[in-house]
């Protein structure tokens, strides 16, 4: 993967196939880390299947028996000397409280990280696809902070207005955009 | 800054025009968005999809999905395109580009993008 955001979108996506009704997303920014953490209330993993998610050779798809998702993520962590980590509890083992959380932790001086690329593309492909799951994003840095709440705006748009419709994905990257461009401007400020 | 005030107009201006959409999909296309297809580019190719969909006045009929893996990660990224009483049009090795010229030639104007299907490869 080019970007990390492109490695959010896959593993977003096996929270979406996980039938999850809220995920969450959050990049957590100091002057020389990142941690990245997925959490998703689908209906999680068993012990066995999480003792072999990282592995390349394993995948829950039937089309080929390699799955790369999450060996990505955790190979684009520890090139930075950062780490991969993924729990889960199964809906099995637990019928009300389930799901998975995976957290990657980055040196972003490091020579080898990758940039985060173009996140609210990322949220947009989400929402375009999943209008019916609820995304919580939040992008914190030392300066300032992103949001987004989709519950929030499903609150204005009401139950006729679907998320995917062209129009609302324009707001959403819009206001999303503005949100970014304020935080760099904070950004360049404390430069100086 | 965009504002929720915003989106609730967006809201009042779309109501009318949602309700007329009675079934909509009579075309549906498909972008395969597994792993293989977003680390080969298909995150942009979708966004093309859905914006000329938009641009061209197709939405009533016509749906962009996704989905996972295909099958044929080596012609990632894949699209395909499913019309009622035709047969599926599998498009490989897509772009944002190759997405508008299909949007306007396939989906507008009815004739399907032959160079850019996977019989063309074989």
């Amino acid at each position: 993967m080019k970007e990390l955001s492109l490695n959010i979108l896959d593993i977003a996506e096996n929270s979406v196939k996980a039938r999850a009704k809220l995920i969450g997303i959050t990049l957590e920014e100091t002057e020389s880390t990142l941690l990245l953490t997925i959490t998703d209330n689908g209906c999680g993993m068993d012990r066995e299947t999480l003792a072999k998610v990282t592995d390349p050779f394993f995948t829950t798809r039937t089309t080929r028996p390699v799955g790369m998702g999450l060996s990505l993520l955790g190979l684009a962590a520890e090139q930075t000397g950062g780490w991969l980590r993924v729990q889960s509890v199964s809906e099995k083992d637990d019928p009300h409280n389930h799901g998975t959380k995976v957290e990657a932790m980055f040196h972003t001086q490091h020579i080898d990280f990758a940039p985060v690329g173009d996140v609210v593309a990322t949220l947009i492909t989400l929402i375009q696809g999943s209008p019916d799951i609820d995304f919580s994003y939040r992008h914190s840095t030392p300066t300032g902070s992103a949001e987004l709440e989709t519950a929030q705006l499903r609150e204005v748009l009401g139950s006729d207005i679907s998320l995917a419709e062209f129009e609302v994905l324009q707001w959403i990257e819009g206001n999303l955009r503005e949100q970014y461009a304020a935080l760099r401007g904070a950004d360049e400020i404390t430069d100086q | 800054m965009k504002s929720l005030a915003e989106l609730a107009a967006i809201r009042d201006a779309m109501k009318d025009k949602v309700a007329l959409r009675a079934d909509s999909g009579d075309t549906r296309v498909v972008v395969g968005m597994a792993t293989c297809g977003i680390a080969a580019g298909a995150r942009p190719v979708l966004a093309a999809f859905v914006e000329a969909v938009a641009s061209e006045g197709l939405s009533d009929k016509v749906a962009v999905t996704q989905t996972g893996c295909i099958g044929v990660c080596q012609f990632e990224p894949v699209v395909e395109i499913f019309e009622a009483g035709k047969e599926k049009v599998t498009y490989v090795k897509m772009t944002a580009e190759k997405a508008k010229r299909v949007v306007e030639e396939h989906l507008k104007g009815g004739r399907v993008v032959e160079e850019f299907t996977i019989n063309s490869l074989q």
